[in-house]
């Protein structure tokens, strides 16, 4: 038997939580096949079938696959999924919206956010909010898991490309269609991936001077990232927010500014691998994980902190 | 338009929670319950459709024991018009939940079927998008807004990196995001009149499903928790520790 791998891709680029994926995948000791479903998406087979380990990469290249919309998706993987003992793909909204669906329509359990890989089929995942960590034992014949991207190093290594195997099959599914994609442009690093995060809470007090906190970013690299609390009070989009219901990151820095550390946004960060914290009020909750805090007013400490990094 | 909003009587979020000493589960006596904050948001959604004369009837469903009855009235004081338990005591995976509510949609035959993306407490974010995979139903999943015309629905959905909008034909599923709405408070008058609202109770047994075990719960651990920290004192030293001590800050010398 094999793994089968969703590499999610938006048609030019495979997006790196693949890679987390993959490594994930490794530790299932089989055959490893990646499906690249998309259309003009020959860039990123190519690019696939380039990582070390890969056995075959599965192109379907068709116009109805072009947004990769869950319903077309799953039915295209439903049908592949007899050949496979396993089927993966990253728990970002994209893993989460599609693998839920193929898992119904397997009539098999799905495994959410996977953590750790102890056997074939027995993993460990977070629930509430990372208080409590669950170890489960799939029953099922076929293991359809997401993987927490930010609990597997990505698999960074080449090889000669493996074979790509082009499969024609388009979907029936038409009672969805794509309208249209808003995206956040920003010039950082991504915020999932990205080594260094500086993020921002409702200590900020506005829009503008959050502006502080994408200062230091940059005099550090970083990602930015925010607090519920500040998205809630549009001081910055909602895809900055780091918590339970906004991104997970693990970086190996976490600067949190002006955050107290609500269970929620704890959530978000706490495999940090480093957490520093910079706020007024000592006796925040954040203080209890940070490796190093820093008690004091943010519009002091953190342009003193940008000029002395300059 | 008929709307079906699946609902989750939940530990409250604001509860900091235990997991038991023999590592079986998370301690649930004596702890305050209420219902999921993501299944607050598709109530709010359903009675909002409501109120702009595009639904007629939203009725609220719970899988669990009697006591979910208590997360049905709350539903029913924000403005539900009925209400429906599936008893049982059992604790379901996903998967069984969904086939159960697509027994209760089955009966039900609602036009669009609002639920949280996720419970606050499995945190598994699968249930909406199994049950649409169940029915074949469309599915707009992380949705921070919606409008509906004629049978045509569309969806504006949270996604890595920013948003994406799909127009999908009802009937469908929508899984809500934190964004869609703010949900409201229940009023003291309310409160009193959904006592008098209908609340059918139907047997979890008396469905007539087969739902197999799909997955064993070997344990529940708490977390590593992390060794306390140290407050330094400048911005100076912070940074000092950050190169020399922690070592994962790189600074070029000038």
């Amino acid at each position: 038997m094999s793994t089968l791998v969703i590499v999610e891709h938006d048609n030019q680029s495979m997006h790196s939580s693949t890679r987390n994926t993959i490594a994930a995948a490794m530790q299932l000791k089989q055959n490893l096949v990646l499906l690249v479903a998309g259309h003009q998406c020959k860039a990123v087979a190519e690019q696939a079938a380039a990582i070390e380990g890969v056995h075959a990469v599965w192109l379907v290249d068709n116009i109805c696959y072009e947004h990769q919309l869950a319903e077309n998706l799953a039915e295209l993987i439903t049908s592949m999924a007899s050949s496979f003992s396993a089927i993966l793909a990253p728990s970002s909204t994209f893993g989460k919206n599609l693998l839920p669906r193929v898992a119904a329509k397997l009539d098999v359990t799905q495994i959410s956010d996977v953590s750790r890989i102890i056997e074939q089929d027995i993993f460990e995942h977070p629930i509430y909010a990372g208080n409590a960590i669950e170890t489960v034992k799939v029953l099922d014949p076929i293991k359809v898991l997401t993987i927490r991207t930010t609990a597997f190093d990505g698999v960074n290594g080449t090889q000669p490309p493996c074979c790509i195997e082009l499969i024609d099959k388009p979907s029936s599914e038409t009672k969805t269609k794509f309208v249209k994609h808003e995206l956040s442009r920003s010039e950082r690093p991504d915020l999932g991936s990205a080594k260094i995060v500086v993020s921002g809470g409702r200590g900020l007090q506005s829009a503008e001077k959050f502006k502080l906190i994408e200062e230091l970013a940059d005099a550090l690299g970083a990602a930015v990232g925010a607090s519920r609390a500040a998205v809630d009070a549009g001081f910055v989009p909602n895809d900055y927010q780091v918590g339970q219901t906004g991104k997970v990151v693990a970086p190996t820095l976490y600067i949190a500014v002006g955050i107290s550390g609500a269970v929620q946004h704890l959530a978000g960060m706490k495999d940090s691998k480093v957490i520093v914290a910079i706020n007024k009020d000592e006796d925040a909750p954040i203080f209890q994980i940070a490796n190093y805090g820093l008690v004091g007013d943010l519009f002091e400490l953190v342009p003193e902190l940008i000029k002395q990094l300059k | 338009m008929k709307i079906l909003v699946a609902v989750k009587r939940a530990i409250d979020p604001y509860v900091k929670i235990r997991v038991k000493s023999d590592n079986t589960g998370v301690e649930t006596q004596n702890i305050k319950m209420s219902m999921n904050p993501f299944d607050e948001i598709a109530i709010e959604e359903a009675i909002r459709l409501k109120e702009k004369n595009i639904a007629n009837e939203v009725i609220a469903v719970t899988i669990g024991p009697d006591a979910s009855q208590e997360t049905l009235r709350h539903a029913l004081a924000l403005g539900a018009d009925r209400a429906i338990l599936v008893r049982t005591d059992k604790h379901f995976c996903s998967l069984n939940i969904a086939k159960i509510l697509q027994k209760v949609a089955g009966d039900e035959q609602p036009n669009l079927i609002l639920m949280g993306k996720q419970s606050i407490d499995g945190d598994n974010n699968q249930t909406p998008q199994m049950l649409a995979a169940l029915l074949n139903w469309p599915q707009g999943t992380f949705a921070s807004k919606l409008t509906i015309q004629g049978q045509v629905l569309e969806v504006t959905r949270e996604i890595d990196g920013g948003l994406e909008t799909l127009a999908m034909e009802l009937p469908a599923i929508v899984s809500t995001d934190l964004r869609l709405n703010e949900p409201r408070y229940a009023s003291l008058p309310n409160i009193m009149k959904a006592k008098r609202k209908p609340l059918d109770i139907i047997e979890c047994d008396d469905l007539n499903l087969t739902l197999k075990e799909h997955v064993e719960i070997l344990a529940t651990t708490a977390p590593e928790s992390r060794s306390g920290g140290i407050k330094v004192a400048s911005v100076e030293e912070l940074l000092n520790k950050l190169q020399n001590e922690a070592k994962v800050l790189y600074r070029e010398k000038k």
